[in-house]
C-alpha cells in the first residue's frame, strides 16, 4: 500500500529548499535524452513544466484537450500574480508572503511547501519579464504593483485585467519554442482517460483522440498531470466549460490519494446567477475590491423593495447602507480573504438583505471611487471589466452599483503530493491546481498563478530528476506490454458501457442536477445532516446516470456528448469525495465551513487539536465503495498556529 | 529572392510600382494642364516626349511598371482566392470600417487597364508609335501635335463620358492604393494612419481633378475657345 | 427584466473536411434574451438530443471572452455583432429580435479546415507561433525583472498587441484568408520590448515564412480583420511587421 511520506527535507524552513537542491540526485545531459516524460495539461503548470523539461533535454509528450495549448483555463485569471519582490518598499519579504499564504490558508497548508513557493516567487517574475510578458509599469519604467485580498503590502504584479492570459502566453511561447526544437511533442485535442501503472510505477497513459475517436497508448518513464481543479462538479462555476477532473480521477482510481477535497473556494465577486439556462458564472476580478465598496441595505424593507424591482441601489441614501465588510473587519475592510468575503455575503443574503430579484446578490459600488479619482481613472483601471459586466447584465457599473454574488472558483484540494510533488503512485507527479499542497483551506488572490508557475518552472524540473536519476538504465517502454493492452481495453469497455445505457437524458441535464445538489448540500455552508442527505442524493444521481443517460452518435470521430459523459461520471465520484471529506472534517476552516462550528460572530471555528492534518482519501477499487481516509499530520516549525484575525 | 518569394515581398512590388505610377500620373496631370493655356507649349512637351531615346526608354520603363503591377495583382488575387478556400459564406456583412474600394481593387484595376488600352489607342498609337514606325505624311505631321489628339478625342461626348468614368475608377483605386502602399512599406502607425488617409485623399482628388478638368474643358469648347477667350 | 424572443436558426452541419456540408434549420421558441448566444446553442442541442439527434458541434470553452476557442460566424460577422467587440461567448440574445433568421457558419478559410460542423482546425496558428513567436530564454534565474527599465508607453503598447487571443476571426473575416493581424500582433509585442529585440529580425522572417507556407493569403489592407477583432488589435501592427520584415530582409 502507498504510504504518506511527505519527504520534507531537514533543517530550518528557510533552508529546506536550498538543502534539497544541493543534495538531490541529478540526471546528466546525455541520459536525459533517454528519458521520456508525459505532461498532461498545458496550463501555467503544465506548459511551463513541459517547456522546462524539454529545454533540459528530456523527451516530453504534452497533451491538452483544447485545440491549442494556449486555451488552457489559466488564461482566464484576471487580477495578478504575487511575488515577494518588495519593489514598493512596503516591508514585504519572502517570510511575509509565506506567512500571509499560510494564514490565508487558515493554517491547513504544508509549511515547507509554502515557504518554497514564496522563495521562488521572485524568480517567476524575472523569468516572465525575460520572456517578454508585458507587465504593467510605472512611468519610470519600473514594474507596477497592486494590492490583493489577505495582504497588507502591494506585491501583486499584473498585466491589465489579463494577467493569467499574459503569463500563460509566456509559458505557451516557451513551450512552442521547445516544440520547434523538437524536444516537446504536442498532442492537442487529446484527453487522458487512464493511467498505466507497471510494477507500481506510472509508466504511461491511455488517451482518446478527440478528433478521430481513437483510443491511443503512450509510454514514458514518468507522468506529470497538471489538469486543474474540479470546480465544475458544481456545474455552475467560474471554470471553463471543458475543465474537468477526469485525469485526476484516473490517477485516483489507480492509487493516487486525493487530499482535502472539501476545500473548495467560493469566490466572492462573480456576476449573480440569472436563470436556469445559464451555463457558467463570470468572475469579476478581485482587484475590483481595491476601489469598490461592498454593501447591502441596512433596512430590510429597502432590501424587499430592491428585490421587487421598485427601487434601485442608487436610490438608497448613504446612511441606510451597510458596508458590512468594513463594519466587521476594519483592518482589512473590503480586502479580506475570499472565504471571509463570500461567507459574509451569504450571511447577509440569508438574512434577507440580498439586492436582486433572486435575493442572492450584494452591491459592489464604485460611486465613492469615481468621486475620489474621477471616472477617467476608474475607466483606466477597470474599463475592460466594466464593459464586460455591461455586456452581460445590460447595466453600466459607472451609473448603478454592480451586483455580485459568490461562486465556485478554485479547488484547494487535489491529488496528494509529497515535497517533491510526487503522488502516492511512484513516478506520477501532480502540479498546479491539480495538487493540494500550497493553499491550505483557502487560497489568496493572485497565488494560483504563482503556484502554477512555481511548480512548472522551478520545482518539478528539479524534483523529478531525483526520481528519474535511477531510471536511466530503464529502457523505453513498449506500448504493447499487457498493462497497456489491459488499460486500453478498460477504457473501451467503459465507453461502450456508457453508450449501452441508451436512456433518455442528456449529459447536461444530469450534470445540472449534480451541480444543484453540490451547491445546496456541499456548498458554502455545510452541516452534517445536509451532507448526509447530499451523499444520498449523489447516489441517486449515479443511479440515474447509469440507467437513463443518452449519448447520441458513435465512439468514432468527434463526439462531444461522449466527452462530457465521461467527465460527468468522474464529477459524480468527485462530488462524493468532497462530501465525504466535508462530513469527516468536523471543524470550519477556510473554504470549508461547517455551520455547526462557528463563533458567535459567525466566523469559522477551527479545531486544531483534532483536525490539524491533511485528509487523504484512498480509492477502494470501485466507485460504489466508500473511500478510506488517511491522515498526514501537519507539523509547523516556523509559524505559530493561531486564529485568523482580519479585524485589527 | 524575398521580393517574389514572400507575401510581404510581393506586396512590396505592388506598393513600389503603385507609388511610381502615382508619380507618373502626377507628371502626366501637370503636363495636361499646360494644354489649357497654350497649344504650342503643350506640343513642345509632346515633341520632347516623341521618339527620343530617353522618352522611349521611359515609356518602356513605364510599361514595365504597369505590367509588373498588373501581373502581381493577378498572382496575389489568385493566391488569395485559393487561401480563402472552396466554401463561401452564405451571409456576409461588410463592417463600416472597410472601404468598398479596398475590397474591389482588382476589379477597379481591370477597369483601369481597359481604359488605359483605349487611351493608348487614342493617343500613344497616333503619336509615339507613328514616329517609331517612321510614318510619313499626314500621320507624321500629326504625331507631334498632341493638342490635336486631345481635341479629337474629347470632341466625342461618349468618349468623354468613358474617360470620366475611367478617371473615377482610378480615383477609387488610388484612394485605397495611396495609404495601402505606405502601409505595406511599413511607413504607417496608429497616429499616421489618419494623416496618410487625409493626405492621400486630398492628393488623389487634386490629381484626378487635373485630368477631369482638361477632359471637360475640351469637351465643352473643343479647345477653340482657348485661343479665343483665354 | 428579461423578455423572451423567438427566431429561426440556420446552422452549418459538415461531417469532416471532405464533406460538402449543408445548413439545417430550427425554430427556437421563447428564448430569454439574457441568455448568451452559446447558452442558446446549448438549448438547441438539448432539444436535438431529446429528439435523438446528434448535437450541433462548435468550439467553446471559457465563455468569458479570453480563451479564444469560440469561432462562430454569425449573420455575416465573425463572433456576431456586439457593442464593444467581443467573442461569440459574450454575445447576448438581447442583440437579436423576435422573428430574426440567425445564420451560423464556421470560419471559412483554406488554412482552417472544418473538423465537424462549426469546429475548425486552427493548429496552423500554433505552427506559426512555434516558428518564432517567443524570446529564447532558459528557465532559471535571469537578471532581476527591474534590471531593464521599460517606458510605460512601450509596455502598454506591447500589452495591447499581446492581448490577441488567437481566435482566428481576422482570418475568417479577411477576403484573402490572411493571418497578418495575428502574426503582426505577436511580432509587435516582442518588437516593442527590449527583451524581444535581439531576435526581432529572425522572428519576423521565420513567422512570415511559416505563415506563407501554411497557405494563408496576402494582406491587401482592407481592414476587415481590425474591424472584427474581439480584442481590437490594430493594423498598425501589420505596418510594424512589414517594417520589421523589410528591414530584416534588406539587412541580409
Amino acid at each position: 500500500m502507498a504510504t504518506l511520506e511527505s519527504k520534507i527535507p531537514a533543517g530550518p524552513v528557510a533552508e529546506k529548499w536550498s538543502n534539497y537542491k544541493a543534495h538531490q540526485k541529478l540526471v546528466n545531459p546525455k541520459n536525459k535524452r533517454k528519458l521520456d516524460v508525459i505532461v498532461v495539461g498545458t496550463g501555467l503548470a503544465g506548459a511551463s513544466a513541459a517547456a522546462s523539461l524539454g529545454e533540459m533535454g528530456f523527451k516530453v509528450k504534452n497533451f491538452c484537450i483544447q485545440d491549442s495549448p494556449r486555451r488552457a483555463h489559466s488564461i482566464a485569471a484576471q487580477g495578478g500574480i504575487n511575488a515577494a519582490k518588495n519593489y514598493q518598499n512596503d516591508g514585504d519579504s519572502v517570510y511575509r508572503l509565506f506567512y500571509d499564504t499560510v494564514k490565508g490558508g487558515d493554517y491547513r497548508a504544508r509549511e515547507a511547501n509554502v515557504y518554497r513557493l514564496a522563495e521562488v516567487s521572485a524568480s517567476i517574475i524575472d523569468q516572465c519579464v525575460a520572456q517578454g510578458v508585458p507587465f504593467a509599469r510605472e512611468y519610470g519604467g519600473m514594474l507596477a504593483n497592486r494590492s490583493f485580498g489577505g495582504a497588507q503590502v502591494s506585491r501583486t504584479f499584473y498585466a491589465k485585467g489579463q494577467t493569467g492570459q499574459q503569463l500563460l502566453l509566456g509559458a505557451y511561447s516557451a513551450l512552442m519554442c521547445q516544440v520547434n526544437a523538437g524536444t516537446v511533442e504536442l498532442y492537442t485535442r487529446y484527453e487522458m482517460l487512464d493511467l498505466v501503472v507497471i510494477d507500481g510505477r506510472a509508466r504511461g497513459i491511455i488517451a482518446r483522440n478527440l478528433v478521430t475517436g481513437n483510443i491511443e497508448r503512450f509510454a514514458a518513464h514518468a507522468v506529470v498531470i497538471g489538469t486543474g481543479g474540479y470546480g465544475n462538479a458544481y456545474f455552475l462555476s467560474t471554470n471553463a466549460m471543458g475543465c474537468n477532473c477526469s485525469a485526476a480521477m484516473a490517477c485516483y482510481r489507480k492509487g493516487a490519494f486525493f487530499a482535502n477535497p472539501s476545500y473548495v473556494q467560493i469566490h466572492p465577486t462573480c456576476i449573480p446567477v440569472h436563470g436556469d439556462k445559464q451555463s457558467k458564472l463570470t468572475l469579476m476580478s478581485e482587484s475590483l475590491r481595491n476601489d469598490g465598496r461592498i454593501w447591502v441595505p441596512k433596512k430590510l424593507e429597502d432590501a424587499k423593495r430592491l428585490q421587487a424591482g421598485e427601487i434601485q441601489g442608487k436610490d438608497i441614501p448613504e446612511e441606510d447602507r451597510d458596508y458590512y465588510l468594513e463594519r466587521r473587519y476594519p483592518a482589512f475592510g473590503n480586502l479580506v480573504p475570499r472565504d471571509v468575503a463570500s461567507r459574509a455575503a451569504k450571511e447577509r443574503c440569508d438574512k434577507g438583505f440580498g439586492v436582486n430579484n433572486t435575493g442572492l446578490a450584494v452591491f459592489l459600488d464604485f460611486s465613492q471611487a469615481i468621486k475620489d479619482f474621477g471616472r477617467k481613472e476608474i475607466e483606466a483601471r477597470y474599463g475592460n471589466l466594466f464593459d464586460m459586466y455591461e455586456e452581460i447584465t445590460d447595466e453600466s457599473p459607472y451609473e448603478t452599483p454592480m451586483m455580485i454574488y459568490p461562486a465556485v472558483h478554485y479547488t484547494m484540494g487535489g491529488i496528494w503530493v509529497d515535497y517533491e510533488l510526487q503522488t502516492t503512485v511512484k513516478g506520477l507527479f501532480a502540479i498546479g491546481e491539480c495538487n493540494f499542497s500550497d493553499h491550505g483551506a483557502n487560497r489568496l488572490g493572485a497565488s494560483a498563478l504563482m503556484q502554477g508557475l512555481a511548480d512548472g518552472y522551478f520545482v518539478l524540473p528539479y524534483t523529478i530528476q531525483n526520481y528519474l536519476s535511477d531510471q536511466i538504465t530503464v529502457p523505453r517502454f513498449s506500448v504493447d506490454l499487457p498493462e497497456f493492452v489491459e488499460a486500453e481495453k478498460a477504457v473501451r469497455d467503459r465507453i461502450q458501457k456508457l453508450f449501452n445505457i441508451k436512456g433518455k437524458r442528456s449529459v447536461d441535464s444530469i450534470h445540472k442536477e449534480l451541480g444543484r445538489v453540490m451547491w445546496d448540500y456541499v456548498g458554502m455552508g455545510r452541516n452534517a445532516k445536509g451532507l448526509e442527505e447530499g451523499l444520498a442524493k449523489l447516489k441517486e444521481i449515479r443511479k440515474e446516470f447509469y440507467s437513463n443517460l443518452f449519448i447520441p452518435g458513435a465512439a468514432e470521430g468527434v463526439n462531444v456528448e461522449l466527452e462530457k459523459a465521461v467527465r460527468l461520471e468522474d464529477f459524480i465520484l468527485m462530488g462524493e469525495l468532497v462530501a465525504n471529506d466535508a462530513l469527516t472534517r468536523n471543524e470550519s476552516c477556510g473554504g470549508h465551513f461547517r455551520e455547526e462550528y462557528q463563533t458567535e460572530e459567525g466566523e469559522a471555528k477551527r479545531d486544531d487539536e483534532n483536525y490539524f492534518y491533511v485528509g487523504c482519501w484512498e480509492y477502494q477499487g470501485s466507485d460504489d465503495k466508500a473511500p478510506v481516509l488517511h491522515k498526514e499530520p501537519l507539523e509547523y516549525e516556523a509559524i505559530k498556529v493561531q486564529t485568523r484575525n482580519y479585524k485589527n | 529572392m524575398w521580393l517574389t518569394q514572400s507575401s510581404i515581398g510581393r506586396k512590396v512590388i505592388m506598393s513600389v510600382t503603385g507609388i511610381a505610377l502615382i508619380l507618373f500620373l502626377t507628371f502626366h496631370g501637370c503636363m495636361n494642364l499646360v494644354a489649357l493655356f497654350s497649344r504650342d507649349a503643350y506640343n513642345t512637351i509632346c515633341e520632347m516626349l516623341g521618339a527620343n531615346w530617353y522618352a522611349v526608354a521611359a515609356t518602356v520603363g513605364l510599361g514595365a511598371l504597369v505590367v509588373l503591377h498588373f501581373v502581381y495583382a493577378f498572382i496575389l488575387t489568385l493566391q488569395n482566392r485559393r487561401a480563402r478556400g472552396a466554401s463561401r459564406y452564405a451571409v456576409t456583412d461588410r463592417p463600416g470600417k472597410v472601404e468598398w474600394a479596398s475590397q474591389n481593387m482588382f476589379v477597379l484595376g481591370v477597369i483601369v487597364v481597359l481604359g488605359l488600352l483605349l487611351h493608348l489607342w487614342d493617343f500613344w498609337y497616333n503619336m509615339m508609335f507613328q514616329e517609331l514606325i517612321g510614318a510619313t505624311g499626314q500621320a507624321h505631321h500629326l504625331a507631334a501635335d498632341g493638342y490635336h489628339w486631345i481635341e479629337q478625342t474629347f470632341a466625342n461626348p461618349c468618349k468623354t463620358a468613358v474617360y470620366v468614368v475611367w478617371f473615377a475608377a482610378i480615383w477609387f483605386h488610388l484612394t485605397h492604393g495611396f495609404w495601402s502602399a505606405l502601409q505595406t512599406l511599413g511607413l504607417n502607425g496608429k497616429i499616421w494612419f489618419n494623416r496618410w488617409k487625409v493626405i492621400g485623399n486630398v492628393y488623389v482628388t487634386l490629381l484626378m481633378l487635373m485630368f477631369v478638368v482638361v477632359a471637360i474643358y475640351f469637351a465643352a469648347c473643343g479647345g477653340a475657345c482657348c485661343t479665343g477667350c483665354c | 427584466m428579461a423578455k423572451n424572443i423567438s427566431f429561426t436558426i440556420k446552422y452549418w452541419k459538415q461531417n469532416g473536411p471532405k464533406d460538402k456540408g449543408h445548413f439545417e434549420q430550427r425554430e427556437m421558441k421563447n428564448i430569454p434574451d439574457d441568455t448568451s448566444f452559446l447558452e442558446m446553442l446549448d438549448i438547441l442541442n438539448e432539444e436535438l438530443i431529446n429528439d435523438g439527434k446528434e448535437p450541433f458541434v462548435f468550439d467553446h470553452d471559457c465563455r468569458e471572452g479570453i480563451c479564444g476557442m469560440c469561432s462562430l460566424y454569425i449573420n455575416g460577422t465573425p463572433h456576431g455583432k456586439t457593442a464593444t467587440g467581443a467573442t461569440t461567448c459574450q454575445l447576448y440574445m438581447r442583440r437579436f429580435n423576435d422573428g430574426d433568421v440567425i445564420t451560423v457558419e464556421p470560419w471559412r478559410s483554406a488554412a482552417f479546415p472544418v473538423i465537424k460542423d462549426c469546429m475548425v482546425d486552427r493548429s496552423a496558428f500554433d505552427k506559426i507561433q512555434a516558428a518564432g513567436g517567443y524570446v529564447t530564454v532558459r528557465t532559471g534565474q535571469p537578471q532581476d525583472a527591474n534590471a531593464i527599465l521599460i517606458p510605460k508607453q512601450d509596455a502598454d503598447e506591447a500589452m495591447d498587441c499581446a492581448t490577441c487571443i488567437g481566435c482566428g476571426a481576422c482570418v475568417a473575416a479577411c477576403k484573402n484568408g490572411s493571418a497578418m493581424l495575428y502574426v503582426s500582433s505577436k511580432v509587435s509585442q516582442f518588437a516593442l520590448l527590449p527583451q524581444g529585440r535581439p531576435e526581432a529580425a529572425k522572428r519576423a522572417k521565420a513567422m512570415v515564412a511559416k505563415m506563407d507556407e501554411l497557405g494563408f493569403g496576402n494582406c491587401t489592407n482592407t481592414r476587415a480583420c481590425e474591424a472584427v477583432c474581439p480584442k481590437n488589435e490594430s493594423i498598425a501592427n501589420i505596418a510594424r511587421l512589414n517594417r520589421e520584415f523589410i528591414k530584416a530582409k534588406l539587412a541580409d
